[in-house]
């Protein structure tokens, strides 16, 4: 019988750590629980380091290649902290006939990063997504989460300059 | 839980909402929430009780027409208003049992006539996160009766005599597949439905989640009685959080009333569900895949067979089937098979829902009988092409489906003319473009797609998008000769015979279909180096390669 390791303790007393320690005990600390732990980490910390995917890794008893194998095969988890504020712009086919790509040119211009990046003073994160399901609405822009539809240049423009030079 | 106890529920909640003289539902699915439906909602519910009316102000999921949101639609008169404001709440009010408010008119033109609304009938109309408005529009009365009257055999037996196919876009019959899964022998059997909406420019998934939750449950729960579950998982994206919340309250409220857990109605039957969030990955909504994601390891697909019926979650037998498939079950027990194959074509059976996006005057979704044509859609229903322009092609299939061209728009909509044509049903993204759009650009913009959203596993896919995708690039920069055409056609045949899974074997499909209608444009590329619809901006390169 193989002797199993302990669970490791939270790696600090940050409450955070103990609602993504709650879903893993939702779940019997099976392995199966991985992406839900996941889940819970980037949306109680805005993403994964290296601290975390140890923890839920060690705790789960997956092995860590794996775990960093799933943490990167998904766009959903992001390794690096976001900014302050964060624009995502949908490429869905709909935006995309609608112009999309304008913005995404538009964006990349006015704040010199490309998508997937953050600005160098960590304001505003850019980052594009493959189709928030509004199409109705295209082109449609996550402004800090909140989605705006039907956006014209100009206006995404004034809301970039808004948080960039506050 | 009985028939009787459903009556009464029913009833009561009837009652309920026959205390107001007038209903005034508010639509809070995605698209109008981000006009502010909810402020709209609010001010609504402030008139109402300054007012002194008797009305009851709801809200409900998507009524369909998302170009004029925030969409209003009053009861009993069926009134609908568009582009409904903070500001107009007064009059809303005032006008209730009067005349309409003619400034709201949402000028829906024939957007609603020439529709017939099976899946999307509580869309609209029911409070999503009440499980008691559910019941009063007949909610659970289809599970009732499976579980009380029918055996899992003559269940399986009217899915089957309905003729329904899978709604995710292969369209496997929906009575087969639970046939094959109900024989095979196993303890433990699991029911997943696949949310994992994958196909830009497609939400039709989102809305049914968003509008009638209980719908998917109840569809799902009548699945697994049928083939003997007793475990099930909703696989939603993790990109539609009110998708998601709105279903974790319906799975709760489903769980008081005894319509999941144990001894459902009194029975022997025992059947519950847990919410599975995607992670953004395409390849997921690939069953395999999609079990492999359930299971918390990569979403990668495996060879079939074992087909999932045989051996899927955790190696046991399960039946995967996507929302609207799901949706499409409690009416057919209701009504019976044969109401159900009254609809449609001789092998595509009922209706579809589509979401009508891109170049089109009316964009939202839109549910049709299957054999309308694509012009009765596009024209009648979506009012054609904005400002002037030409249609030009209208997509659909997503990724893996294709572009029709003018010629084609008399088709009418069938999951085996789409095939023949060249394109693909899909899961119902349907998204018009005009002349504005260059085809090759189109075909490099689903190439990436297809190059991102490759998992990696099998090398044709891997390797060859990423071959294809530069191709394509090559054209659309203007350096491309009539040889990288011919290495392009052979490509397009190699991934497509040779790839692993469905998003590979697809993948090469929005390149043939516009070469096979379109194939002026890439000539205008490759020997004019000129882009008819002018999008293209050729490197100064180009001149060198034509020289």
């Amino acid at each position: 019988m193989p002797i199993l390791a302990e669970r490791p303790p939270l790696p600090s007393d940050d409450k955070r750590w103990r609602i993504v320690n709650g879903t893993m005990r939702k779940h019997g600390y099976s392995r199966n629980a991985l992406i839900e732990t996941l889940h819970t980490v980037q949306s109680s910390f805005g993403f994964l380091d290296e601290k975390a995917i140890r923890f839920v890794a060690q705790s789960l008893r997956v092995p860590l290649s794996q775990a960093y194998g799933v943490v990167t095969f998904y766009h959903f988890f992001s390794l690096k902290p976001p900014g302050r504020h964060t624009c995502t712009i949908c490429l869905g086919t709909a935006c995309y006939i609608r112009g999309s790509d304008k913005l995404v040119a538009e964006t990349e211009k006015l704040l010199h990063v490309k998508a997937g990046q953050t600005t160098p003073d960590g304001e505003v994160s850019f980052t594009t997504a493959r189709c928030v399901g509004a199409c109705g609405r295209a082109p449609v822009v996550l402004l800090d989460g909140e989605l705006s539809g039907q956006v014209e240049t100009s206006e995404l423009k004034a809301h970039l300059e808004r948080w960039t030079t506050q | 839980m009985n028939a009787e106890e459903l009556e009464q529920i029913a009833e009561s909640a009837k009652q309920e909402s026959a205390q107001f003289d007038f209903q005034v539902n508010v639509c809070m699915g995605t698209g109008c929430l981000s006009q502010h439906s909810d402020k709209v909602k609010a001010a609504l519910e402030k008139e109402a009780e300054s007012s002194g009316k008797k009305c009851h102000v709801r809200r409900t999921g998507c009524m369909g027409l998302c170009a004029a949101g925030p969409m209003v639609l009053l009861s009993p008169s069926e009134t609908r208003y568009g582009h409904v404001h903070e500001a107009d709440a007064k009059d809303v009010i005032a006008a209730l049992g009067q005349e309409p408010v003619t400034r709201l008119d949402p000028q829906l033109g024939t957007y609603f006539e020439g529709q017939k609304h099976v899946v999307l009938e509580n869309s609209g109309h029911v409070d999503p996160e009440k499980i008691d408005e559910y019941i009063a529009r007949s909610g659970y009365e289809a599970l009732v009766k499976a579980l009380t009257d029918m055996s899992p055999a003559s269940v399986i037996e009217q899915i089957s005599k309905s003729g329904l196919r899978g709604r995710g876009g292969g369209g496997y019959p929906t009575g087969l597949k639970w046939d094959t899964v109900a024989k095979v022998k196993g303890a433990q059997k699991y029911v997943i439905c696949n949310g994992d909406e994958g196909d830009p420019g497609a939400f039709m998934d989102r809305s049914v989640l968003e509008s009638d939750p209980q719908r998917v449950i109840e569809g799902m729960a009548i699945a697994a009685y049928a083939i003997g579950a007793t475990k099930g998982y909703i696989y939603v994206r993790a990109e539609y959080p009110l998708a998601v919340q709105r279903l974790t309250v319906a799975i709760q409220q489903a769980r008081r009333r005894g319509f999941l857990g144990n001894a459902i109605c009194e029975t022997t039957f025992s059947f519950d569900i847990d919410i599975r969030l995607g992670a953004g990955a395409f390849v997921c909504g690939e069953e395999t895949a999609l079990i492999a994601s359930i299971e918390g390891k990569r979403g990668t697909p495996r060879p079939r067979p074992p087909y999932p019926a045989v051996s899927g979650l955790w190696g046991d037998p399960t039946l995967i089937n996507n929302v609207e498939t799901f949706a499409n079950v409690a009416p057919i027990i209701r009504n019976g098979g044969e109401w159900f194959a009254s609809m449609g074509t001789a092998r595509s059976k009922g209706t579809k829902v589509f979401a009508l996006t891109g170049k089109i005057r009316r964009t939202g979704l839109v549910e049709v009988p299957m054999g309308m044509t694509l012009r009765q859609i596009i024209f009648d229903i979506g009012g054609g092409v904005p400002d002037g322009r030409k249609f030009k092609a209208v997509q659909t299939g997503g990724p893996s489906g294709g572009c029709l061209p003018e010629e084609h728009l008399d088709l009418s909509i069938s999951y085996d003319a789409l095939i023949s044509a060249g394109s693909m049903m899909g899961s119902g993204g349907m998204i018009v473009m005009d002349d504005t759009s260059c085809m090759v650009s189109v075909a490099r913009f689903f190439m990436e797609f297809c190059m991102t959203e490759s998992c990696g596993k099998c090398v044709p896919c891997r390797a060859g998008t990423v071959q294809m995708y530069e191709l394509l690039s090559k054209i659309c920069r203007g350096e491309a000769t009539r040889r990288d055409l011919d290495h392009l056609t052979e490509l397009c045949e190699v991934v497509g015979a040779t790839s692993l899974c469905g998003l590979g074997q697809t993948a090469p499909n929005p390149v043939l279909s516009t070469l096979r209608y379109f194939k002026h444009e890439y000539l205008a590329h490759i020997d004019e180096k000129r882009c008819p619809a002018g999008v293209c901006a050729f490197s100064t390169h180009a001149a060198e390669v034509l020289a």
